[in-house]
């Protein structure tokens, strides 16, 4: 493997387990484990999972006058209410560009006088560029010295509270610093399988002693990113770059409910970040497109790419699989993409072209299984 | 039984060849979870695409082994595709092919040359 991939805090650990190492977004990452995909999403599904996701980027804004201030300074990159979030919580958002595309998803938390954010792994090093020439007047740190882990699953806060007993009082989306025998671990409870769970930054020199804790407990076991990649499909959960991108908009993306009120038309601050006109005229009145969920009626996944059409036989294409695969849990096919709005309605039936055969798939809920978060 | 450079095994009784992917293949393809068969009666050319494994991972193709008709398919791994990796040698073969050339069969490796191969 290149000489140039970075390597996380516990790569010597994922070498241990027998995992099948590969290149992902500049660093290498474990993609399975000797149990393999699709043991490893069930398992995530029925018990817990460990991830490494320590390439992804974690950040600290400060500014000089304290969390509004920082606050207001992110707004003006995100369509979100960040001076409306609380103390210990957090909100999911998007950066946007002036076309109303979005540059990158990530995580924002409310960190007593600062913010704290987790940004993708292969958008980190333009997130922070475009925060340092945006946020002057915010000191934008990038935190180098911890890694990432996720802990996600029906079993979660049980293996978790063993170590850490307060966070079994957090709900979705809380965040915490807490103390631990591995030193200040910083927890929000959230993730990306659509299970209850945790998402945890701790030291670099103490996050393989952790992992290694963890997953002592029988119902840990660890999850690379294939099964990761299944479980947030399953989730109705966007991958950037592949469901959303500088070219789609929150509102196309189905992502509307991430704009609170008060950044919409009408609203206090409404507007004041890029592609404002843009995204506030499609909340108004609908976007051309929109992402949706897809189950194939065959067993056939319709993968990435895979063109999408209204009719059996003839016509041009209408849309485009963005994410497509297996999905373990429900048994079945999945996918999503981009549709016409008017052919984004529940049951819709359309046609992917798969290997040159057009198979019929159904516009279809997501997500395809249920959300198992502690609200 | 003959084994080619695309992992697929061929077991020959005369003129028919029964056609299946080796256990090496099945670890790397990971789950499977659909397989794509070519309908009775089609007649193929070596080298032809006619069967679509789609495993958690990705789509591959087995290619035709030899010239000929298909003249059976293993119907049952349309509900049971998981059979490709707990049964690869066995139970989970895909198709049987009536050869109209049995010299093609001399182009593949023997089992003592297909383990060389995999290393």
């Amino acid at each position: 493997m290149s000489d140039t991939l970075r390597r996380t805090p516990l790569h010597a650990l994922h070498l241990e387990l027998g995992a099948k190492m590969v290149p992902f977004a500049g660093y290498e990452m474990p993609v399975q484990y000797p149990l393999g995909v699709m043991k490893e999403h069930l398992h995530t599904r029925d018990e817990a999972g460990l991830f490494d996701v320590s390439h992804m980027g974690q950040l600290i804004v400060r500014a000089k006058d304290g969390y509004e201030a920082a606050a207001r300074a992110l707004e003006a990159l995100v369509p979100v209410d960040l001076l409306g979030l609380g103390a210990g919580r957090q909100r999911y958002g998007v950066f946007t560009n002036e076309a109303g595309g979005i540059l990158d998803d990530l995580m924002i938390a409310h960190r007593d006088d600062h913010l704290f954010v987790v940004v993708n792994a292969a958008c980190k090093e333009a997130d922070i560029a475009h925060m340092h020439a945006a946020m002057t007047g915010c000191a934008v740190e990038v935190i180098t010295d911890r890694a990432l882990l996720a802990l996600q699953g029906p079993r979660a806060e049980a293996v978790l509270t063993k170590l850490v007993p307060e966070v079994a009082g957090m709900r979705f989306m809380d965040v915490a610093v807490l103390a631990s025998d591995h030193g200040e671990l910083w927890i929000s409870r959230s993730g990306y399988t659509g299970e209850d769970g945790f998402e945890i930054s701790v030291a670099n020199d103490s996050a393989e002693a952790f992992a290694r804790v963890l997953l002592a407990h029988d119902e840990v076991e660890p999850i690379g990113l294939g099964a990761r990649d299944s479980l947030r499909l399953e989730a109705g959960l966007c991958l950037y770059g592949n469901d959303i991108d500088s070219a789609t908009t929150p509102v196309e993306a189905g992502l509307a409910w991430a704009i609170q009120k008060v950044r919409r038309g009408g609203g206090a601050r409404a507007g004041g970040f890029p592609g404002a006109n843009v995204i506030l005229e499609q909340l108004e009145n609908g976007a051309p497109r929109r992402r949706v969920g897809l189950r194939p009626e065959g067993r056939a996944p319709m993968r990435e790419g895979t063109e999408l059409f209204d009719q059996a036989e003839g016509g041009a294409s209408v849309g485009r699989v963005t994410s497509g695969a297996y999905g373990p849990t429900i048994g079945a096919p999945m996918s999503m993409g981009y549709v016409p709005s008017e052919m984004a309605e529940t049951g819709t039936k359309l046609y992917g072209e798969v290997r040159g055969k057009r198979m019929p798939v159904n516009v279809a809920k997501m997500p395809f299984t249920p959300a198992n978060f502690k609200r | 039984m003959k084994f080619t450079e695309e992992h697929e095994w061929l077991r020959a009784d005369g003129d028919v060849v029964v056609v299946g992917i080796t256990e090496h293949a099945s670890e790397q393809l990971g789950d499977v979870v659909f397989v794509e068969l070519p309908e009775v009666g089609t007649q193929v050319t070596k080298g032809d695409d006619i069967v679509v494994i789609e495993s958690v991972k990705a789509a591959s193709d087995i290619l035709a082994p030899v010239d000929g008709e298909i003249i059976e398919i293993n119907e049952t791994l349309a509900d049971d595709p998981g059979k490709v990796n707990s049964d690869p040698l066995g139970d989970a073969w895909f198709f049987k092919l009536k050869t109209s050339d049995p010299s093609q069969m001399d182009d593949y490796m023997d089992e003592d040359a297909y383990k060389e191969f995999i290393g």
